[in-house]
């Protein structure tokens, strides 16, 4: 995901860009040439965009196909016979449906969290003088560039030592906080005027007080990404809970989904049954990405100017 | 990033009274998760990699002994089994970088510069459906990979069309540069080949080239990441603006002139950046990885960060598991401070932000493990 930037500047990343009435006036002054090229580039996109929308496509059709016919006739848009039969399998044999709560469960306790805490830190880190607080800051810097699939290991051994190995707990604690959210929410900080609080705090208001009801309806763009980062996020995690779970039970989307592949479940050719699971289990990112695909797609090209 | 709220004069406590102590409860929660479960798991890992445990009861019980380097030397130096698996991970992973980290930049080029064209109709729907695959779950593009890339599958019958027979995608172990070296007839290496070398495996074995099961998850790599690093260019180009366009238009440069002379070198900080996020994200492909199942075409699709996880894992050999762990670590560490050098030295002040700024966004996305 690519939300992350200071997203105070988000808000005006789509009015530089130029509109494209305007321009193509221009262009057209240029000539015929010009628009032959532009013809070209039209096809050039076409082409590129069918080959990144056709698999999805062909996953959405075979998943409402039979068996055999999704393995013999893989390329058609349309089914021959159209049957639920996926569907019915994955809310009858498979546990689907305890999957999405897991995940559903574990994806809004770590974004709530993640939003609350790296908000909490970002604020301390940008507003609050205390002690230590440079030293705070740069270990989060640096903690910014572990790469997370090191840690897999690391996070069983430190979860079946706490005793949250094959928990919610275990599933859920370590993902409340992450040194990019930090990052974020102290970017964003720095970038909003302080004279607002200040007024609210000579009136004698505490700090957690000026901080919850001043400050956060302020932070809203930055809150925003980082709440798309972090559902996006643990939505699709799969390491973490490769890791930190194994009974059945604890099953989310991501080890369920990919325990269909490799088993008995999933073997042969039940590519309909597979698919079935693969496109519910993008519906919610999708609709997140849909509604929120401005924010998402803009605040990066706002961030260049920041 | 130095600290940079203004200092304020201090008039006796006042309303800065109780500030420290607010700061710390403010960022206590986020410093002890951290701690706790990035931390401190660190350093009982590198325990564990120096340590025989072999995965019953705590690491830290005293049966537990201390072995130094042996979990090392086993998967480097001293020959055996460990070692060429960690070998065959190496050469695997390095032709996986080595295809995906310039293939992902020029198309997501490419399309960024397609996408930003001034006079272009319908720009959101593009640029939806570019960046669409990097939102997905990786397990699911693998699930929709895998349907596609199956013997009698949608890609088998699209190139069936043109007259070729496709292979078995993600079962056919055979690599590359000797699928091309046997239609010359070469199916057996020379002499100077055939021995054991560098971490165990033969030049022979070293030059195999990926393999085809690693290809389609070299072109899983491309679908997924391009997305995210067009925003990355796109950003970049919209930053430059359609003046410079014009103007070396007017100055009668052909489109392919202009691409090369005045926007590539235009976009090199930003090329930077998504050779190097690239880089540091193809050392860590794990995801895909585990769901296809690692051991599948004849191990030619296992990685460092699969065979960490194996080792420990399936096969309980925890010290040699978090060893290679380490060693994964330490290099990934060495790339990212290169490039954070690179970025500091070259770089102008003002663009330092953005360069941060732009490497956190796509380094989710990356280490997200890096589809």
């Amino acid at each position: 995901m690519t939300a992350a930037v200071t997203p105070a500047t988000g808000g005006t990343g789509g009015t530089s860009i130029r509109t494209p009435e305007r321009s193509f006036r221009r262009k057209k002054q240029i000539g015929g040439r010009a628009r032959a090229n532009m013809l070209l580039g039209y096809l050039i996109l076409i082409g590129l965009a069918l080959i990144y929308i056709y698999p999805f496509l062909i996953s959405i059709s075979a998943s409402f196909k039979t068996d055999a016919e999704a393995t013999q006739n893989a390329l058609s848009i349309i089914p021959d016979t159209i049957t639920f039969a996926a569907y019915e399998r994955l809310f009858g044999d498979v546990p689907f449906p305890l999957w999405a709560g897991n995940t559903l469960l574990v994806s809004v306790v770590v974004t709530v969290g993640r939003v609350f805490f790296d908000s909490l830190a970002g604020y301390a880190l940008s507003r609050l003088q205390f002690r230590g607080r440079t030293a705070v800051f740069v270990a989060f810097i640096a903690i910014l560039s572990v790469p997370g699939v090191v840690l897999l290991i690391p996070r069983f051994l430190i979860l079946q030592q706490l005793g949250l190995y094959d928990t919610y707990g275990g599933m859920i604690i370590p993902l409340l906080s992450t040194a990019a959210g930090v990052f974020i929410m102290k970017q964003f900080f720095d970038s909003i005027p302080v004279s607002i609080e200040e007024a609210a705090r000579i009136d004698g208001a505490s700090t957690f007080r000026v901080f919850w009801t001043i400050v956060l309806p302020m932070a809203r763009p930055a809150l925003v990404t980082l709440f798309i980062l972090s559902f996006q996020g643990s939505w699709n995690e799969l390491g973490h809970f490769i890791v930190s779970r194994q009974s059945p039970e604890l099953n989310t989307l991501t080890t369920g989904v990919a325990s269909l592949v490799s088993g008995q479940l999933g073997s042969g050719n039940q590519y309909p049954l597979q698919l079935a699971a693969a496109v519910l289990m993008t519906i919610p990112v999708a609709v997140l990405f849909f509604i929120f695909q401005r924010r998402i797609m803009n605040t990066t090209a706002g961030a260049e100017k920041g | 990033m130095a600290v940079n709220a203004a200092p304020r004069p201090r008039r006796g406590g006042g309303i800065r009274r109780g500030e420290a102590r607010a700061g710390w409860l403010f960022v206590t929660p986020a410093v002890l998760i951290t701690a706790v479960f990035l931390v401190i798991p660190i350093a009982l890992a590198l325990w564990v990699s120096m340590s025989d445990w072999n995965g019953f009861q705590s690491p830290l019980n005293p049966r537990v002994n201390f072995v130094g380097l042996e979990n090392y030397a086993a998967i480097t130096v001293e020959d055996g089994l460990d070692q060429r698996n960690f070998g065959t991970a190496v050469r695997n992973n390095l032709y996986y970088v080595l295809l995906v980290v310039p293939l992902q930049t020029i198309i997501s080029l490419l399309l960024a510069v397609q996408v930003n064209r001034a006079a272009l109709r319908g720009r959101g729907f593009f640029r939806t459906a570019f960046y669409f695959p990097s939102v997905t779950s990786t397990v699911a593009i693998v699930v929709v990979f895998q349907f596609l890339f199956t013997a009698s599958g949608a890609v088998n019958a699209a190139i069936g069309a043109l007259g070729i027979s496709g292979p078995d995608w993600f079962n056919d172990s055979t690599g590359l540069i000797h699928g091309l070296l046997s239609a010359f007839g070469i199916t057996q290496p020379p002499a100077a080949l055939a021995e054991p070398g560098f971490l165990g495996i033969s030049g022979w074995e070293w030059i195999a080239g990926p393999s085809v099961a690693m290809t389609s998850l070299i072109i899983l790599a491309i679908f997924t990441t391009s997305g995210t690093f067009m925003l990355l260019f796109l950003a970049a180009l919209q930053s430059i603006g359609s003046e410079i366009d014009e103007a070396t238009l007017m100055d009668g440069a052909g489109p392919f002139r202009k691409f090369f002379s005045v926007t590539v070198p235009m976009l090199r900080p930003t090329l930077f950046t998504v050779l190097t996020l690239g880089l540091i994200g193809s050392w860590q492909v794990f995801d895909q990885i585990y769901v296809i199942g690692g051991g599948s075409a004849g191990g030619t699709i296992s990685t460092p960060a699969f065979l960490a996880y194996r080792s420990s894992f399936v096969d309980l050999q925890w010290g040699q598991g978090a060893a290679i762990a380490f060693i994964l670590f330490l290099f990934i560490i060495l790339l990212t401070l290169v490039q954070r050098w690179v970025l500091t030295e070259r770089t102008p002040r003002k663009r330092n932000r953005v360069a941060a700024t732009e490497k956190i966004a796509a380094n989710d996305s990356t280490s997200g493990g890096l589809r």
